[in-house]
This record gives C-alpha cells, sequence and structure tokens, in this order.
C-alpha cells in the first residue's frame, strides 16, 4: 500500500491546514498532500479514492489548482456503491464546470443513475444534472426525467422537476415535452413537489406562448383555489415561517399567476380576489410576510389593471417606504421604478421620501433611490430637485459623487428652462464634482455657452470666479480655460453685464495668471495644458501688453517631454513672434459650435439613455440660428465684400456660364508667375485651355461636355477642335516622361470625398475636370439620406471665396426618400488654381414631417490641385 | 416562440464567506470558469465584509444582487438577477441556516470546515439549479438522514467483509 494515502485522514490534513501560521506553511501542507493524492492516484488505489477526492475538495475551496482530480470523480461514480457515489457527484458539481469537455464522458454513467433502483442514486444524478448540465446533456438525457416526473416517490419528482427546468433554460425547444406533465404536478399536495411545479410551468410558459395559453386555460382557477388554500390553511409547523404558511410557496403561486394574469383580462380577474386577500391579510412585521407582500405587488402591477387593487399595492410600497427596516426601504424603491410605468403620479407623491433616500448612509439604498429620483424629473420639477441634489453633492461620500453628478448633468440638460440655469447648475456641478464629469458632459456645456453670445461674458466671469474655489476640479478647470481664451476681452472689461451679477474687477494681467496657475498646476494634465496653451496664444492677441509675458509662458513648454506640448509651444512662439500680421485674424474667436453636429455625433457614440439627453439639450429655447449664421461667414473672408461670390441655382445658370467664361482671361494673367517646378505641368496644360474656352462660348457644346462627364470623350473634343494643342504639350512632356498620354489621364482623375457627413445626412463630391481646362471642376454632390425619414423641401446653398466661382445646376430631385440619394452637379473655377485649394462654406436645408432641420458645414478636404 | 416576461433564473451561485474572507463553501449554478469563480470570491468578500452593520442585506454587484446575511462569524451569500425577489432569498438563507443547526446541533463555523461535505450535501437537497426544492426542514433532514444511514450501511459491510477476509486468510 501506498505510504503516503494511508497516511492522513481529511480532519488531519484540515487541522494540519488551520495549524499552519503563514501562507508559506499553508503551501507546504498543500504540496505535501496533493502529492501523496496524485501518487495514490497513480496507483488507482480504491480504498481511499473517497478519501483523497474529499481532500481535493477541501484544497479547491482554499483556491488551490486541483484539475487532476477530475478523473477520479468519474471513476467514483462509476463504481457500484452509494457512499462513492455519492462524493464522486459532490466532486464533479464542484470541481468541473458545465465547459469542460471532461463532462462529457459523466453522460452514460448519469444515464444508468437515473435508471437505477435505489431511488436515493436517482437523487445523485437527477441533482448533478440539475447543476451542471449542458445543451448537449439537456437533449441526451431529456426523456429520462420526463419519465421521473411521474416517479411513485414524490422527492424523485422534485428534483425532476427542477431539472427540467434546467434543461429548458438550456435548450427551449425541449419545453414541448415538459407541458403535460409539469401540468400535472400543478395537482400535487406535496410541498416540494407544488413548488417545484410550479415553478417548472413558469418556466415553460416563460419560453413558449402556445404553452401560455394551454396554462391559461387550463390551469388559472385551480392555481388561485391551491393560493386560497394555502393561504387560509391552519397553523402547520412543518410549514410555518414566522407564523405564516410556506412563504415559499405562496411566492411561487403569485409569480405564476403573474405570468398568466399578464396581457389577459379574463385571466387577471380570475384572480383579484385572492390577490386582494393576500395583499390585505397578509402580516407585514416579519420578513417571511414581505416578501410575499413584495410579489403581491409585482404581481398586481403586472397583470391587466384593476383600481382597486393597485391602489391597494402603492399603498403597501409607502409603507414599505417608510419602514425603518432598511431592506424593506430598498425593496420599496426597486418596485416603485417598475410602478413608474404604471401609475407615475402615485410615485411621485413620495418623492420627497425618496429624495431623503438618496442621503441614506447605505450605499445600495442611495444608489437605488437616486436612480428612481431620476426618473420621476420632469420639466415642472427639476428646478428644486436639481437644487437638492446638488446641495447634497457637496456632502456626499467620494463614493458616490461620480454617479450623483452623472445624474445631475443628465436632469439638468434635459429639463433646463433656460440657459442661464443650465450654464449655473453645471457650474456647480463642475466645481463641486468637476473630477467626476465625463467629456462629453463638459463638451456639451461649452457648445451651449457658444450658442449663448449674451451670457458669454456672465460665463467668464462665473467660471473665474469658480476657479480661485475649485483649482482642483479639472473638468471645471478645463471649461474655465477655454471661456476665459474664447471671451477674455469680455471678462476683463465687464462686458454684457447681467443685473443680478456682482461686479468685478479683472485686469489682463490677473486673466493671464489664472491661467498660468493652472498649466503649472500638478493635477492638470496633457489635455488641460494644451487647452491653456491655446487659451494663452488667444488672450496673447486679445491682450497686445500681455505678449511678452504669454510669449515666456509658453516658451517654457518648449522642452516638455510630451510631444504634443512641446509642438504647441514652438509653434505658438513662433506665431506670437514672426506672425504678427496674421495672428488677429488667426486666433479670431471661435464659429459657434453647432448643437446639431455636436448632439448628433453624441448620440451616435453613447446608449440610448444618454443620447436622449444629448437631444433634448438642443431643445434649449433661444435664438441660435440666427447668431450661429453671421460669425460662421467670418471664417471665410467673404465677408470683405458683401454679396457671395456665388450662390445662384437653376434659373440663371447660363448667364453665370458666360460669367466664368469672361472672368477666366481676367484670371489667367495671375497664373503666369508660377511656372517654377510642380506648376509646371499644371501650367503647361494651361495652355490648352483657350480652346475648349473658345468652343465654350457656344453654350450648347459646354453643357454637353458636362453631361457626357466622361474624360475621355471630352479629350476627343478637345482633340478634334484645336489639334495642335496636345501635340505641343506633348513635345513639352517629351522631357519630363515617357508617356505622356497616361500623364493626361490622370489629370482629371482625383480622389471623391465625404464633403459632409451628421448622423442624418451624408454628402459625397465626385470631380472631374475638363481637359485642357485646369481651373474648371466638375463635382458631382450626392446627397444621401441617413435617416428613415423622408427630406422634403431639400435645398443645398453653396458659398465660395472671391477667388472662385460656383455655378450650381438643379438637383435631380427636391425630396429625399428614406436611406435614398439625390444628385446635383456644380462647376467650380478656381482662379488661384495650384496655388489656393478650394474652400466651400455650405448649408442644407430640408423638412422632416413637416419640421425645418438646418445643418452647415465647411468643406475643406478638396483634394489638392484642384 | 417568444420572451413574454424576463423571468430571473434563479440563484447564481451560493458563496459562504467567514469574516476573515476565508471560503467555507462556493456553488456555482450558472457557468463561470474556474480563474472568475476566485475573482468574484475576492471582489464580493471585499465588498460585504466591509459592510456596516445596519445596513441592508442587499449589494449591487456587476449588474446582479448579492443577498448577504451574517450569522455568527459567516456571511451566507446568495447571487440573483434584478428582477428576483431579495426578502424571500434571505428567507432561503434562513432556511438554510435552521436545516444545518438541526442537523449540527447549534452549528459553528468549525462543523462546517471539518464537516463541509455535509454542509454541501444539504444544500443540495435544498436547492437545484439555483431554485428551490424543499420548503420543509423536517423533509430535508429526513432525506439526509436515510442518506447518512446508507452510507453507515456501507460502512459496516465493507468492514466485515474484511473482518471476514481477514479470518479467512489468517
Amino acid at each position: 500500500m501506498n505510504p503516503f494515502s494511508s497516511g492522513t485522514r481529511l480532519s488531519d490534513m484540515i487541522r494540519a491546514i488551520r495549524a499552519s501560521k503563514t501562507a508559506a506553511e499553508e503551501r507546504a501542507v498543500v504540496r505535501k498532500e496533493c502529492a501523496a493524492i496524485r501518487a495514490s492516484i497513480n496507483e488507482n488505489d480504491q480504498d481511499y479514492r473517497h478519501r483523497d477526492l474529499a481532500k481535493l475538495m477541501f484544497i479547491h475551496m482554499l483556491g488551490y489548482p486541483t484539475h487532476f482530480g477530475q478523473m477520479e470523480c468519474l471513476k467514483l461514480i462509476a463504481s457500484p456503491g452509494f457512499p462513492e457515489k455519492r462524493i464522486g457527484y459532490l466532486g464533479l458539481m464542484l470541481l468541473l464546470d458545465e465547459r469542460q469537455e471532461v463532462l462529457m464522458l459523466v453522460t452514460n454513467s448519469l444515464k444508468q443513475d437515473l435508471n437505477h433502483t435505489n431511488q436515493y442514486i436517482v437523487g445523485l444524478a437527477l441533482c448533478a444534472l440539475g447543476n451542471i448540465c449542458s445543451a448537449e446533456m439537456a437533449r441526451d438525457l431529456a426523456p429520462e426525467v420526463e419519465r421521473l416526473l411521474q416517479f411513485r416517490d414524490p422527492n424523485i419528482r422534485k428534483k425532476a422537476a427542477l431539472c427540467a427546468i434546467r434543461i429548458i433554460r438550456k435548450v427551449p425547444d425541449l419545453s414541448e415535452n415538459f407541458i403535460n406533465p409539469g401540468a400535472a404536478l400543478l395537482k400535487e399536495k406535496h410541498h416540494g413537489v407544488l413548488i417545484t411545479g410550479v415553478h417548472l410551468c413558469t418556466e415553460i410558459c416563460n419560453v413558449s406562448s402556445e404553452a401560455l395559453e394551454y396554462f391559461r386555460k387550463k390551469c388559472t382557477e385551480g392555481l388561485v383555489k391551491t393560493l386560497r388554500d394555502i393561504a387560509n390553511s391552519p397553523y402547520s409547523p412543518e410549514y410555518d415561517v414566522a407564523g405564516i404558511m410556506d412563504p415559499f410557496l405562496h411566492i411561487r403561486l403569485l409569480r405564476l399567476l403573474r405570468v398568466l394574469g399578464q396581457g389577459d383580462a379574463d385571466a387577471s380577474d380570475c384572480m383579484n380576489d385572492i390577490l386582494a386577500q393576500v395583499a390585505s391579510k397578509t402580516e407585514s412585521n416579519k420578513n417571511a410576510g414581505n416578501a410575499i407582500l413584495y410579489e403581491c405587488v409585482q404581481t398586481i402591477m403586472s397583470i391587466e389593471e384593476n383600481g382597486g387593487l393597485r391602489v391597494l399595492a402603492i399603498n403597501i410600497l409607502g409603507k414599505f417606504l417608510s419602514n425603518r427596516d432598511n431592506n424593506i426601504r430598498y425593496v420599496a424603491l426597486n418596485m416603485l421604478m417598475r410602478a413608474l410605468t404604471v401609475d407615475s403620479q402615485a410615485v411621485q407623491r413620495h418623492r420627497a421620501t425618496i429624495l431623503e433616500c438618496v442621503k441614506d448612509s447605505d450605499a445600495s439604498i442611495q444608489k437605488r433611490a437616486l436612480e428612481l429620483i431620476y426618473l420621476l424629473v420632469n420639466e415642472n420639477n427639476v428646478k428644486p430637485l436639481a437644487k437638492e441634489l446638488i446641495e447634497y453633492l457637496e456632502v456626499s461620500e467620494q463614493d458616490f459623487k461620480g454617479d450623483l453628478a452623472a445624474k445631475i448633468c443628465s436632469i439638468v440638460e434635459k429639463f433646463a428652462p433656460e440657459k442661464i440655469w443650465y450654464i449655473d447648475q453645471m457650474l456647480k456641478v463642475l466645481s463641486e464634482a468637476g473630477t467626476y464629469v465625463k467629456e462629453d458632459v463638459w463638451h456639451a456645456l461649452i457648445v451651449v455657452i457658444t450658442n449663448a453670445p449674451h451670457l458669454h461674458g456672465y460665463t467668464v466671469r462665473a467660471l473665474y470666479r469658480a476657479l480661485h474655489t475649485s483649482c482642483e476640479q479639472e473638468t471645471l478647470v478645463r471649461v474655465a480655460i477655454w471661456c476665459i481664451g474664447e471671451y477674455a476681452d469680455l471678462l476683463v472689461n465687464n462686458s454684457g453685464m447681467l443685473d443680478l451679477e456682482d461686479p468685478i474687477t479683472v485686469t489682463e494681467s490677473d486673466a493671464v495668471d489664472v491661467i498660468e496657475i493652472a498649466i503649472k498646476h500638478h493635477t492638470s494634465d496633457v489635455t488641460t495644458k494644451a487647452m491653456a496653451l491655446i487659451a494663452l496664444l488667444k488672450i496673447s492677441s486679445r491682450f497686445p501688453s500681455c505678449s511678452e509675458r504669454v510669449k515666456s509662458i509658453i516658451g517654457q513648454n518648449k522642452g516638455s517631454f510630451v510631444l504634443e506640448l512641446q509642438q504647441r509651444s514652438m509653434e505658438f512662439s513662433s506665431v506670437i513672434q514672426k506672425h504678427q500680421n496674421i495672428r488677429s485674424t488667426l486666433l479670431e474667436r471661435m464659429p459657434v459650435l453647432d448643437e446639431a453636429t455636436f448632439s448628433g455625433r453624441r448620440a451616435g457614440s453613447l446608449p440610448p439613455s444618454v443620447s436622449n439627453s444629448g437631444k433634448s439639450s438642443l431643445s434649449i429655447p433661444n435664438g441660435v440660428a440666427k447668431a450661429a449664421a453671421a460669425p460662421l461667414v467670418d471664417l471665410l473672408d467673404l465677408s470683405s465684400d458683401d454679396t457671395p461670390a456665388s450662390t445662384s441655382s437653376g434659373d440663371n445658370f447660363l448667364q453665370d456660364l458666360l460669367g466664368v467664361d469672361i472672368t477666366q482671361p481676367s484670371a489667367r494673367p495671375g497664373m503666369q508667375p508660377s511656372q517654377a517646378g510642380a506648376d509646371i505641368l499644371l501650367d503647361l496644360l494651361s495652355i490648352g485651355t483657350p480652346s475648349p474656352v473658345q468652343n465654350g462660348s457656344t453654350n450648347g457644346d459646354l453643357l454637353s461636355m458636362q453631361d457626357s462627364n466622361d474624360p475621355i470623350a471630352s479629350m476627343d473634343t478637345i482633340a478634334s477642335t484645336s489639334p495642335t494643342a496636345p501635340s505641343s504639350m506633348m513635345d513639352l512632356l517629351d522631357g519630363f516622361s515617357p508617356t505622356p498620354p497616361k500623364n493626361e489621364d490622370k489629370g482629371p482623375a482625383y480622389p471623391s470625398i465625404v464633403a459632409f457627413e451628421s448622423s442624418s445626412l451624408k454628402i459625397e463630391f465626385n470631380f472631374t475636370k475638363q481637359p485642357g481646362n485646369p481651373q474648371t471642376t466638375d463635382i458631382v454632390a450626392n446627397f444621401t439620406n441617413l435617416s428613415p425619414n423622408v427630406y422634403t423641401d431639400f435645398l443645398f446653398q453653396a458659398a465660395v471665396p472671391k477667388f472662385l466661382q460656383l455655378h450650381l445646376d438643379p438637383a435631380s430631385s427636391n425630396s429625399l426618400p428614406a436611406n435614398g440619394s439625390i444628385k446635383q452637379t456644380m462647376r467650380v473655377t478656381n482662379s488661384q488654381q495650384g496655388k489656393k485649394p478650394i474652400v466651400m462654406r455650405m448649408r442644407v436645408g430640408y423638412k422632416i414631417n413637416g419640421k425645418d432641420v438646418l445643418e452647415e458645414g465647411q468643406i475643406n478636404n478638396f483634394p489638392r490641385g484642384l | 416562440m417568444t420572451c413574454l416576461i424576463m423571468l430571473a433564473s434563479g440563484i447564481h451561485f451560493v458563496l459562504l464567506v467567514s469574516r476573515q474572507g476565508k471560503v467555507r463553501l462556493t456553488k456555482w449554478y450558472s457557468p463561470y470558469a474556474q480563474k472568475e469563480r476566485s475573482k468574484v470570491i475576492r471582489e464580493l468578500s471585499g465588498v460585504i465584509l466591509n459592510r456596516g452593520p445596519k445596513l441592508c442585506n442587499f449589494v449591487e454587484w456587476r449588474g446582479y444582487k448579492v443577498v448577504y446575511k451574517r450569522y455568527a462569524s459567516l456571511y451566507f451569500c446568495m447571487c440573483i438577477d434584478q428582477e428576483d425577489n431579495e426578502l424571500e432569498v434571505l428567507e432561503i438563507i434562513h432556511h438554510y441556516v435552521e436545516i444545518l443547526d438541526r442537523y449540527f446541533g447549534s452549528v459553528c463555523e468549525l462543523d462546517l470546515i471539518f464537516n463541509f461535505h455535509k454542509a454541501y450535501y444539504i444544500l443540495d437537497e435544498l436547492l437545484i439549479a439555483g431554485e428551490l426544492q424543499e420548503s420543509s426542514k423536517k423533509t430535508v433532514a429526513r432525506i439526509i438522514s436515510a442518506q447518512d444511514q446508507l452510507v453507515e450501511v456501507a460502512k459496516e459491510e465493507a468492514s466485515s467483509i474484511s473482518n471476514i477476509i481477514a479470518q479467512a486468510t489468517k
């Protein structure tokens, strides 16, 4: 016999492990035991196999690896005696999980044991099957389980019922087989069988609507009777829990009735009386009674409307909410959340109590209450609720601040009645819990600020004040830095003062001070520092007197190890030092950020609950659209003269076509100086231009060229009309490349671009160049509707700087079907071709269900050289 | 086939941890890989052992709820879905403790350490597939003692057989 395995008994090993004073000592004991067990396994020692497995299970619980014992479980299960099987099955459930392949090997033993003559062995097999059964085992052994549902001993029937539940969860299709035997179990008297039988039927109803219909018809009345009998039965010590007859059975019955009553008025009607009895008669001074009441309330809330019962249920929850037991209050909050969809008025009545629960000392209750309050907020109560929550934010635990701040931001965004209130609340949250506020939230704040021009001064001054008290709150610092950079002038000269403000005196150098503090503060991260650098640069342009100081602060980051900061520092320094002339135009105030674009983008990247709030930030009433237009135009140097270069459509396109021709000669001289290096090819091509232009004086030809859109075809026209031009070109090009025709082909080929894309609309541009006329580009715009709505009155407008000329053809249609697209052709002539790229400002207007939508954007990703 | 109501899928796992954070029993009804199991145990015992005495018995964790109750030096924890009845699970825990108490005769942590397999056997008579199978403490006690009896008989047989063999080979 093995010298080790005969050694220690299970209790000796446990004692030895418990006696170890250090982890190392414990490991040594375990290592020794494991070695002995392995040796014993290798010898195939049958006498001690079950003791070894017991030891392994203990070792397993301590967290040591025990995979080498897995096969021992199978051997024990395969042995004939009950004690071996008992420990074998226990080991199987403990050491293995359903994903291990070893489990496949046990299916056969299970099948044999399910058919064993000893009912306790059948019980062991059922228990193991119920706990670790996989889908494959479920399919193999379902017939055995089905048969055992009719076994003579009730203790086997109840186990088989639970096994059936596991089987249905793994393979829902098998539920059909259990409908009839399941229904039979509902007539049982044995509580164990009844509990498991009711549960099995609930589970079947959950996966099969036919079964649900069947049980509803055949069993509702019987179940109501069973519940009545249980509720009215006299004291029985075997099932009594705190004076209540079998609460577990109560709960299971209520749960099945809930499933049967939901969506069916007749069934709901049938159970009204018994539900009313349970709801009103059950003792609520002990947990068992409350567990039943809780389940009963859920059932009342789920089944078809009965006013009286609902009132009863809401009253129970009200009582729960004022209970001193934390558990009861917790489930009340939980249940009120679900009751909200049924009767939100009734839940609103408890608002004050729920708000108190947000301030509870118990984190679980706090969390539940906060979720509930969040759902209770509406336009009417947002102000007092937000005030309460923000006040609590100041004193709440650190762990809770993140959740709380996120919820406050969300409700403030969603229901803010006016912008100033929104900005005020956000500043409070940022000052208290700025570290916990997520990126998109403070981005949204900045978008709203830019869209409220009359509040710019107020906001920047408020942020300036807040910065002095809460300089540790990262996101507050960021928003403040951004606003000071943009609106520094408003900060210093107190302009746009609102009546409610206290005047403050801020000098230009004070403004620089706060940014300098932020950039040097130890808590500031790269993003904050980078933002601070930009703010400083902007200030240098607003306050020339601070320029030198700003330069030195920016210069301090030239040696930063972070590439981003180093590069910004270098480049900004040179802007201040060497490019005084462009500085003021370069550093103009940011254009108003487009709320629609931002919230659309946000909605796309965030889960639905948050995106809701993102969208609704749009609804903040203000004259946004008007304010937006003006600064946007400033971006392009169009505003110097008031007439936009060209925003024509349809009617006057002939004039425009002529306009193109007229202006071309005057533009061409501007090309002459640039005859160097890379431009040479383009210039060579421009030699060819006169001929098509001459052709172009007859409008018909030009249009036909445009229509064909085929570079080869248009090449032909050039070749035919001015045969000299191409040949001279080739001669000149000879020196550069051996195959000039290829070069010519490449000339007109430009990659198409996505000019604009929002959550609802995508615009793509395809380019073709007319050969021989490099200044002119034909653009086919392709508008794609990305939403499921139809857009009507679709109008695309574009504006270009003076050096460009634009002609727009009418679009192929003015309505855009859902997910469909339309085309529109336009022609751009670039008088500075080769020197300046095309830029374009565009605006798209359309209606969705009669509601106007406006989208704007600047397109500056045109391919080079157009 | 339609899914009508999101029904809870019972108890996902049962966990017994001592106040010192030692695991005394674990039972997994939902598939958790071995590695994940130890992570879950570590995470949860950290949360539960640190909660104050007067707080509620529920902890929200990874989208689930863990219902726990302390008996002397042991914490009994059961993990359920959001939709489940927490109060009922508290009753199930108490039910289990009462059965253990009857079986061992005022049970203490040491009983559960040295007879951990017995604690498992009793749990297996109470729960299968994470669902309750018996509400009568008496029935559970009877089934357990019947099975213990079977083991005793088998042991006696084995020893008598080995005696016979020993005598025969003398």
